[in-house]
């Protein structure tokens, strides 16, 4: 090796420079939701690059949906995102019958939006109050726990199960509403209703709250279309799309008669903004704050989409319908849908080849592609920002890693 | 007690002392840890119950109130771990940097008129400035845990803590040139009476000031919102992620410590330390030597009081802990040079300007006059600034325009305390 001379102009720069360091964020981190990895190339308190690393929660979802009947393998969908398995079951049990052709009664289209309209509800309840523990403060946490609660009894009651219900399936519903069952969620929603004032004081309008998530992580319109970013993600960028009014007309069938606004940003404001919290003027549409108070605008909307929905299953006097048999045969062929779960539009792609058991079963996750937009966002910004831009996102890594 | 040992028991004089040293140096340890027991305690209670919890409801019979206890003796049984790679002396150590940090500064805080540990002329400098020493142990373990996290912590600790000293100190010194001494115990004295005449009611700037105090106070304690040194959603758990067992535990009872002297600190200099809002003692007459015992139990209240406002004081801050999200480290940098700072100076020359204008205060007969109190130095006894009795009388007696403070007579009561410097916890 040749001797260093002194006037080298490389050990001046040795000299000056500060080093990077690489650290390692997960995935036994608190706050990485779950068995997340992001490795943070920082220079003091500034993150110069995020690099999210996944797997830790493979298990092999599809490949064992390509072993199983379509309705055996409505379990396995309740894992991937645990906080929505409800939805997680609409999605696949929808994708089956576009391939069946299956048209479900009138009675269980209601009690599915009923259904999946609460699963939301519970979904951003844990995303909201999550999020608050990602920014240090832990009892909206709770108090957001307090109403998932509430809501899990509602589920256990109608099916039996609090976290994995395989409720909604292939053909239907595995079980009617037990009696009684929609006067106690009438009574949830009255008494949640007031309660989100209460999650607006504690964080949409807290300063500090405000000062954490208002300009950071801005995500421009275009980038969240590049990276193929969907739901709140995409909303909170002020893209129009809902799968909900947008998608394949027998996902937006389910939803035909029911008055729904989109919540995302129009004309400078949100729909029902009168009756919210006006928009912080540091907040740029985009940002952290934006995808945080779409899911707070969600949860209202659900509220009131299982309003609608209870007088429609009420009004119904049509039977339930039984879900297909447990070894269906599926047609030849496939079928691809996306349906609009609480983290994100959800897509899931069988191909038969006319035998009960799919020939091949993918699974598009809709926290995989917000997730991946995670170093864009978390270039340049502080190590603190970097939970509260992964918090926005809200990820589910059950989901990510199937 | 020296000098019961030294005359009744008949000890020789060094030893008496010793053990008289002792002795203090025991009470005042075992009360602020068994205080922090408490306080740990009371967070986990008020914390569940802010939350909708109910927190520990079973150890010790009823409301868990043994559960802090139990956790101790769960830590001491729990392996000491020292990650590989760390720096084994310093790693050792620091836990007891910050321990002894945070429970040295209790030998200067009055509990009550005399009940201190060491009576010092300085005492507010020696409280601020040994509390500043806690954070050499969250920089040592930091920089001793070989860990990322750890380092992180301590960086953002050293950043924070030394920034918040700046306008803690501004805020601190307003009180004492109120009232004209550095001795914590003459300050309280000075806020006697009504609680109109805590200097918190002093004047509007005393008033802000007292703000900006416990916004300071929160800062450097390194609680929430300005937690960031072991912000557990960023950095795991900060400087104390590879501790474990006891050593974990010193760290945990150094912040309760330094939590409960910051506010007892904000009550002696704002909230009239140990005197109550109505001076019940005076008018039924108890402080006027109407005997050592009835001496001794008003004190007793006085410590009750004290200890009952610094408890508010840590209470706020528990209720603030579980409110409010955390700062980040620009914006907590950003409240105190930008924030903190200018307005504690503001308020600094405004109580200064206002001293000026109005020295014998704006509603005469509910605030007294400085200059007075001042003279009522010299009446005491020893140079002891003397009971509120007296000053009552001289006060209504003398008016207060001739009795502005002379140089001669602040020399004098200065140098009259510096021989009284030991003042007994036990009589």
């Amino acid at each position: 090796m040749a001797p260093l001379i002194d006037d080298d102009p490389r050990i001046i720069e040795f000299d000056v420079r500060t080093d990077e360091m690489l650290v390692n964020m997960g995935p036994q981190h608190p706050s990485t939701h779950g068995v997340l990895r992001l490795v943070l190339r920082t220079d003091g308190e500034i993150v110069s690059e995020v690099e999210p690393h996944i797997g830790y929660l493979h298990r092999c979802a599809e490949k064992i949906g390509e072993n199983l009947t379509a309705r055996q393998w409505i379990p396995y969908t309740d894992r991937m995102d645990y906080l929505a398995a409800m939805n997680m079951n609409l999605g696949w049990s929808l994708a089956v019958e576009k391939l069946m052709q299956y048209q479900v009664s009138e009675r269980a289209r209601h009690l599915r939006v009923l259904i999946a309209e609460m699963g939301r509800i519970a979904s951003h309840l844990v995303g909201m109050g999550a999020y608050g523990l990602d920014l240090g403060t832990f009892s909206p946490f709770l108090y957001a726990f307090r109403e998932r609660e509430k809501i899990l009894d509602l589920f256990e009651e109608a099916c039996g199960a609090r976290l994995t219900y395989s409720y909604i399936t292939v053909g239907g519903l595995t079980a009617d509403l037990p009696h009684g069952w929609l006067r106690k969620c009438e009574e949830f929603l009255d008494q949640f209703e007031p309660i989100i004032q209460e999650y607006h004081a504690l964080l949409t309008t807290n300063a500090i709250f405000v000062k954490r998530t208002a300009a950071i992580g801005v995500m421009s319109p275009e980038l969240a279309i590049e990276y193929g970013c969907s739901g709140p993600v995409l909303r909170g960028s002020g893209v129009d799309q809902d799968m909900r009014r947008d998608g394949e007309s027998i996902y937006t069938a389910m939803y035909e008669g029911y008055a729904f606004e989109v919540a995302v940003m129009k004309n400078g404001h949100y729909p029902r903004d009168h009756a919210y919290p006006p928009v912080p003027a540091d907040a740029i549409l985009g940002d952290c704050w934006h995808r945080f108070f779409v899911r707070m605008l969600e949860v209202v909307q659900s509220m009131d989409l299982v309003r609608q929905s209870i007088d429609r299953y009420a009004a119904c006097k049509g039977p339930l319908g039984e879900p297909v048999k447990l070894t269906e045969k599926i047609p030849a062929g496939d079928a691809y849908l996306e349906t609009e779960c609480p983290k994100g539009q959800m897509g899931f792609y069988l191909v038969s080849d006319g035998s009960a058991i799919p020939w091949r079963v993918r699974a598009r996750s809709s926290s995989f592609s917000n997730l991946a937009v995670t170093h864009e966002l978390c270039r340049g910004c502080l190590i603190a920002d970097v939970p509260a831009i992964v918090g926005s996102l809200d990820i589910v890594m059950g989901e990510i890693d199937r | 007690m020296a000098d019961f040992l030294i005359n009744t028991v008949g000890l020789p004089e060094w030893l008496a002392w010793t053990v008289t040293a002792f002795v203090a140096a025991a009470l005042i340890l075992n009360v602020i840890a068994g205080g922090a027991l408490v306080f740990i305690w009371a967070e986990r209670k008020i914390a569940a119950r802010i939350q909708d919890r109910l927190g520990p409801t079973r150890t010790g019979g009823r409301f868990g109130w043994l559960q802090s206890l139990a956790d101790g003796i769960k830590l001491l049984a729990k392996e000491d771990l020292m990650p590989e790679g760390a720096d084994g002396m310093l790693f050792r150590l620091a836990p007891y940097i910050s321990f002894c940090a945070s429970f040295c500064a209790f030998i200067a805080l009055p509990f009550a008129f005399d009940f201190v540990g060491q009576r010092l002329n300085v005492g507010v400098f020696f409280v601020v400035a040994v509390l500043g020493l806690e954070v050499f142990g969250v920089i040592l373990a930091g920089y001793a845990s070989a860990s990322k996290w750890s380092l992180f912590g301590a960086m953002r600790e050293a950043a924070q803590v030394v920034s918040y000293e700046v306008p803690l100190g501004m805020c601190v010194v307003v009180p004492v040139m109120l009232a004209g001494s550095m001795d914590l115990v003459t300050i309280g004295e000075k806020q006697a009476g009504w609680f109109t005449g805590w200097y918190l009611f002093h004047d509007p700037f005393t008033f802000v000031i007292f703000w900006v105090y416990v916004t300071c106070a929160v800062a450097s304690v390194n609680r929430a919102p300005f937690d960031l040194a072991e912000a557990e959603s960023e950095l795991v758990a900060g400087f104390h992620t590879e501790y474990s067992g006891l050593r974990w535990s010193f760290f945990f009872m150094a912040e309760y410590g330094s939590m409960f002297l910051v506010s007892a600190l904000a009550a002696v200099l704002f909230m009239g330390g140990w005197n109550g809002p109505i001076p019940v003692a005076t008018l039924l007459g108890l402080s006027e030597g109407t005997g050592d015992t009835a001496n001794y139990f008003v004190r007793l209240i006085g410590c009750g009081n004290l200890v009952l406002k610094a408890t508010l004081g840590v209470l706020l801050m528990m209720w603030v802990r579980w409110t409010l999200p955390r700062l980040r480290i620009d914006q907590v940098m950003t409240t105190c040079l930008k924030y903190c700072t200018p307005i504690a100076a503001a308020m600094f020359a405004g109580a200064m300007l206002w001293q000026l204008a109005f020295p014998g205060g704006i509603v005469r007969g509910l605030s007294r006059p400085a200059g007075e109190i001042r003279e009522g130095w010299l009446e005491g006894p020893g140079g002891l600034p003397v009971g509120r009795g007296t000053l009552m009388r001289k006060s209504a007696a003398a008016g207060s325009s001739e009795l502005l403070a002379e140089p001669l007579a602040d020399a004098k009561s200065e140098a009259g305390i510096d021989s009284q410097n030991v003042v007994q916890v036990v009589p």
